[in-house]
């Protein structure tokens, strides 16, 4: 059998169950990055799996793989999932895009849902969240409670996910600490313990008394741990283990509702494509639990900044900015566009780090 | 007691059996594995085994092995023949890397431009790049005596960092809206190292190594200089007095596996990956050295050792998907089987004896 006529059963078959599709399992599937096990960004997307897995019950049925590299056998990975017959495939990392977009092609039946790009079709949506709203309240937080008024950075791949994340927590930082010096160390990586314990070393060493991180692993917590008197943040989970310090507050990606709905949508054949960029306001974005080694007042601000967000009162990116090279970049009051925001590719004024190019 | 007692001379009859022993241990001990985690062990090992050859979607799967052992099978005859002689390249990723970025590189470079022309130039391009890299740690080690298998490894790391700021910067795709990586060469019909066949995804990377399969096999049994690697590798000294060069062997042989890691770098960066990325490269320089001694160093053996490091790959992805088995329990399989194989190994070296202890 061709691959084609393969293809062609199974737009057939799916043709004639789209009716009785009540009777029928949808199956929904996730391609990870890293291990369902990093206690981070993987770890939470298959949150969000099980709990498709947990709202639906039998109607569902929900298939995964992990640690897919972002290349050439990202593509094979999410043909073999379209193949076995899922309606609905989540891909979960920006290098899984172009691969994305190919299989999307050839199957034009299925579903397609990439976390964090921006190629789009008509059966290839995008989705992400707003982290650097989160990254805002980590920022001030960091900003209040350093003492060497050195902040580590440990960045992942100078993407403008990444760049706006530090942007966001420079900002809030220099706004309660003008003092405050950030070190940024490029990873090149969404997931390596070693690595990225050995970036908070080399941070902490520098004099670095705050750790700050996107990449998903709990090994900067490890290292600040063995350190003492740093402070780190969860980074795409709660990394409750290191409460109540290292670790002092965390983002939270919550992907459960999101994942709920949309697979709600192919159930009733009401899919389209969408760009979704949701924050804290409808919850995709959670700040966990601040502890008590923050200072009162200062978890009291954090709160009021995270309602201030939450209610749409209060943009991270307001004016007056200017970008690293002095130019102007908001105006005073003025707010920073989205287009702008997904294609951020430069540091505002006052990060002395470069983007590596 | 059971002692080992070393052959007088390598047996050929283990020689042969020692693979196929190996993969059959390989499946009690992961089998036994598999149980351990709660799956059926006879189940998960026909998912891997089985499924990708004759599965529900064979013919979908069976393309992709020869996709997946190509660039494998390319990078692992050319390091055997060093190996052969003794030459021991272990920077094969770092070449593969050089090989993909020269040769996208002279592919962007023309961009947007159309010609026949633009493939075979960044062969050309792409072989080239492998092999000025594997001259770096040839040429240092025939001028100054230095350690090839420390500077060709090293020179990976230096190979993975020149990628990453190639992939955000020079080659940077300029509609990219900031993101790294190049332009996708697939939606550059000149540059695309295309599927030959509709929808089996074949390319001519596929076509290559089988190439240099009958290649290197023609060059160790009828060339002479097939000859001076196999005496350079068994009797050093030997070889000097037939007039083999050590320099020059050196040389050619680093030479020839750079190329050939190179030429496997731009296929794949053409084709399957279609884009300089950060993380391009996933290994496949690494795992070439190991396809290149389960092949035994011969280039029919390591056609099939290719193919069958790429069944363990696709096969432990299906059942990764089918069977929700943990990624890193295929890694331990696959470990497995080179464990095994180099324990079974030393059968073809040594033989067991029982000895009846002497009584003092």
């Amino acid at each position: 059998m061709t691959l084609t006529r393969i293809l062609g059963a199974a737009a057939l078959t799916l043709g004639l169950a789209l009716p009785a599709l009540a009777q029928d399992k949808t199956k929904v599937g996730f391609i990870y990055v890293g291990p369902v096990g990093d206690g981070g960004w993987t770890y939470e997307h298959d949150q969000g799996r099980l709990a498709v897995e947990e709202h639906f019950g039998d109607q569902v049925e929900t298939v995964f793989r992990e640690s897919v590299p972002e290349g050439a056998d990202a593509e094979r990975a999410i043909t073999q999932m379209a193949l076995q017959g899922a309606d609905l495939i989540f891909t979960t990392s920006f290098g899984f895009m172009d691969a994305t977009m190919a299989v999307a092609q050839k199957f034009p039946d299925v579903k397609f849902e990439h976390a964090t790009g921006f190629k789009t079709a008509d059966n290839v949506s995008v989705y992400s969240a707003r982290f650097y709203e989160g990254r805002a309240i980590q920022g001030h937080i960091a900003g209040k409670m350093t003492e060497s008024n050195i902040i580590g950075y440990i960045a992942s791949f100078p993407i403008p996910e990444v760049i706006r994340g530090i942007n966001a927590a420079y900002i809030h930082a220099r706004k309660v600490n003008p003092e405050v010096e950030f070190k940024v160390i490029w990873a090149y990586t969404w997931f390596d313990p070693p690595k990225e314990a050995d970036a908070a070393t080399a941070l902490i060493d520098q004099g670095a008394d705050v750790i700050l991180q996107h990449t998903d692993s709990t090994a900067p917590q490890a290292a600040a741990e063995k350190a003492g008197d740093v402070i780190t943040f969860g980074q795409a989970s709660d990394m409750a283990e290191y409460k109540p310090t290292p670790r002092v507050s965390s983002i939270i990606d919550n992907w459960a509702p999101y994942y709920i709905a949309r697979t709600q949508a192919v159930i009733d054949g009401t899919w389209e494509s969408t760009e979704t960029w949701d924050g804290i306001a409808p919850g995709m974005v959670e700040i966990g639990e601040i502890t008590d080694a923050v200072p009162a007042d200062v978890r009291e601000e954090a709160l009021a900044m995270i309602e201030a967000i939450a209610a749409g009162e209060y943009h991270p990116f307001t004016g007056p900015l200017n970008k690293q090279d002095g130019t102007p970049w908001l105006a005073d009051g003025e707010v920073a566009d989205d287009a702008t925001l997904l294609g951020m590719d430069f540091f505002v004024e006052g990060l002395t780090a470069e983007i590596p190019n | 007691m059971l002692t080992l007692e070393r052959r007088p001379q390598p047996s050929r009859t283990w020689s042969a059996v020692a693979p196929v022993l190996a993969v059959v241990i390989t499946m009690i001990a992961g089998g036994a594995m598999f149980a351990a985690l709660g799956q059926d062990p006879v189940e998960a090992i026909r998912t891997i085994f089985w499924e990708p050859l004759f599965g529900e979607f064979a013919s979908y799967y069976r393309p992709q092995l020869l996709v997946k052992a190509a660039p494998l099978i390319l990078i692992a005859i050319g390091l055997a023949l060093g190996f052969r002689a003794n030459i021991w390249n272990i920077g094969a990723e770092g070449q593969y890397i050089i090989g993909a970025l020269t040769g996208a590189g002279v592919g962007l470079a023309f961009y947007p431009a159309e010609s026949m022309l633009i493939f075979p130039l960044m062969v050309l391009a792409g072989a080239l790049g492998g092999w000025a890299w594997a001259m770096i740690p040839g040429l240092l080690k025939v001028r100054f005596g230095t350690n090839e298998i420390l500077v060709s490894l090293m020179l990976v790391y230096v190979a993975e960092q020149l990628l990453a700021k190639m992939a955000l910067g020079l080659l940077r795709n300029p509609e990219g809206r900031g993101f790294p990586g190049s332009r996708n060469l697939r939606d550059y019909p000149s540059a695309h190292n295309a599927e030959l066949f509709a929808n089996t995804g074949i390319h001519w990377g596929v076509v290559a190594a089988l190439i240099a399969v009958i290649f290197a096999y023609i060059l160790l049994t009828r060339h002479v200089l097939g000859f001076h690697i196999r005496l350079a590798g068994q009797a050093p000294r030997a070889a000097r007095f037939a007039g083999v060069a050590p320099a020059r062997l050196t040389l050619i042989c680093l030479g020839l596996s750079g190329a050939l890691a190179g030429l496997a770098g731009l296929f794949e960066v053409a084709g399957p990956a279609g884009q300089v990325s950060i993380d391009f490269n996933v290994g496949y320089g690494f795992t070439a050295i190991i396809v290149a001694f389960l092949g035994r160093l011969h280039p029919v053996g390591i056609l099939l050792a290719g193919l069958l490091m790429a069944l363990t790959y696709i096969g432990g992805e299906t059942a990764e998907s089918n069977l929700g088995l943990p990624a890193a329990a295929i890694q331990m399989f696959q470990g497995m089987l080179l464990f095994f194989l180099l324990a079974v190994d030393m059968l073809t070296h040594f033989r067991l004896r029982w000895k009846t202890a002497e009584v003092a």
